[in-house]
């Protein structure tokens, strides 16, 4: 579903993505580890170009999106992205955050939008908060809102960024749920995430990234029980104390 | 006799009212149409086209670095030169007054477009709105809450600025008080009014100003 083919990516001399080369099927849940610094941010942006790749081509359903001649937006509307510090309008009301894509982009009726995102709040249980503001929500609830507000374009990938980083301890649990329940879906995901017990429960496979580069790769058993590489078993070994 | 002396208000305060006229309508479409010359101008300052950017930083540069009155001078003498169609002395000040305008203008609002975080144009772009979209729909109107103020304040300060359009003779409020001090060989009083009336004007003015603000902060139902 994704080629990633001798992805590099470099800020100026410093040089962030070092030759990634992986492949993501469709319905995988890759989840993607490894200390601050050492890429795994960039790599999951350079997917749907929020960073620019320095060279290298990525291909999304058989159509390249690093070749100039694609529209970048067409393929973006494929590929949902939850960010870590959950993004929402501030001047949209919930449901605006929702239905604006949806309608400007895809070309819905505000009926049908609308439709489609009350059905979407009712997944998780926030539709009595439609008409509110985003600061008027708990930080969980705003990531939650962040992750239907993707899914409300309808994508074949969804891509998030430390969805839980930012979040009070109290309500990691109920946005790594709704993830869980995107995953047991089928949904393809690329999640980048300290969650551990997440990757265990819902992922793949587990790739570990350290300066730039993609150290190891395996199913969350095989990675976590027994990691071949030792920067591997120093990171795991620092984590899951 | 005294400084209010009511007789000589009495019998010249069409003057005055007239200048009051005169100086409000100039910076009136200065700031309207200088903001619509500055929006481009920040607009070509923020975009990625070499040129555009070029172009409008060495506008804003130029303008902020030379003195009005040169640059109504220059305007004043100037444009008829190139222009096939004449203008009228107010029309002349009044571009002059704008042209300065949309420099500090463009600031403002390029200022204001900044100030928006970048998480919010790249969550617009994440959901394939185009560049365009997410400025229209996301940045923008966030910016201009934070705009709004600084463009009253401009407007505030070319109230005060555009007395220096009396140079070229145009009949503002200080183009006036000084006619009225050679009609009747008093320095003071015609000045001494014009003095109260930019500054009812500005006071006024800075607290509509300030009543709007909290009006706009109030009925804010985010932040």
């Amino acid at each position: 579903m994704i080629n990633i083919i001798n992805l590099n990516k470099k800020f100026g001399d410093l040089h962030v993505l070092k030759d990634i080369n992986q492949t993501i099927q469709e319905g995988e849940v890759v989840v993607v580890i490894g200390p601050s610094g050492s890429g795994k941010s960039t790599f999951l942006r350079c997917l749907n170009l929020l960073e620019e790749p320095t060279s290298g081509e990525i291909i999304l359903e058989g159509v390249s999106i690093t070749d100039k001649n694609n529209d970048v937006n067409r393929q973006r509307e494929k590929m949902g992205m939850v960010f870590q510090q959950f993004n929402l309008f501030p001047h949209k009301t919930v449901l605006e955050n929702i239905t604006l894509a949806p309608i400007q982009v895809k070309g819905l009726t505000k009926e049908e939008a609308d439709r489609k995102a009350m059905s979407l709040l009712k997944r998780i249980g926030l539709e009595e908060k439609a008409n509110t503001y985003p600061n008027q929500l708990s930080g969980g609830q705003k990531q939650r809102i962040a992750i239907i507000r993707a899914l409300a374009m309808e994508p074949d990938v969804m891509l998030f960024d430390e969805p839980t980083s930012a979040l009070d301890p109290e309500m990691v649990g109920e946005v790594l749920e709704v993830m869980k329940e995107l995953a047991r879906d089928g949904m393809t995901m690329v999640v980048v995430t300290h969650e551990m017990g997440f990757a265990k429960e819902v992922g793949s496979r587990v790739i570990f990234m350290d300066e730039g580069r993609i150290m190891e790769e395996g199913s969350p058993k095989d990675l976590f029980e027994n990691p071949r590489n030792p920067r591997t078993q120093d990171f795991l070994r620092k984590i899951l104390v | 006799m005294g400084i209010f002396d009511l007789e000589f208000i009495a019998q010249y305060y069409k003057y005055f009212l007239r200048g009051t006229g005169v100086t409000l309508s100039v910076s009136f479409f200065g700031v309207v149409f200088g903001t619509m010359v500055g929006v481009v101008l920040s607009l070509m300052k923020l975009s990625n086209n070499k040129i555009a950017k070029g172009l409008s930083t060495a506008y804003i540069e130029v303008v902020r670095g030379t003195p009005l009155l040169v640059q109504l001078f220059i305007v004043y003498y100037g444009f008829p030169m190139f222009l096939p169609f004449n203008m009228s002395r107010i029309a002349l000040g009044t571009v002059a007054v704008l042209l300065n305008s949309a420099a500090y203008v463009a600031e403002i609002i390029r200022a204001g477009i900044l100030s928006i975080d970048r998480g919010q144009m790249e969550a617009a772009r994440s959901l394939g709105m185009t560049h365009g979209m997410a400025m229209r729909f996301i940045i923008i109107p966030q910016a201009f809450k934070n705009i709004l103020p600084a463009l009253g304040n401009e407007f505030i300060v070319l109230i005060k600025e555009s007395a220096i359009i009396s140079v070229i003779g145009i009949h503002d409020i200080m183009y006036n008080a000084d006619t009225l001090r050679g009609i009747t060989y008093r320095p003071f009083i015609p000045l001494f009014y014009a003095a109260i009336i930019y500054f009812i004007i500005t006071f006024t003015l800075s607290k509509l100003l300030g009543i709007f603000e909290r009006r706009l902060r109030a009925g804010d139902q985010y932040n």
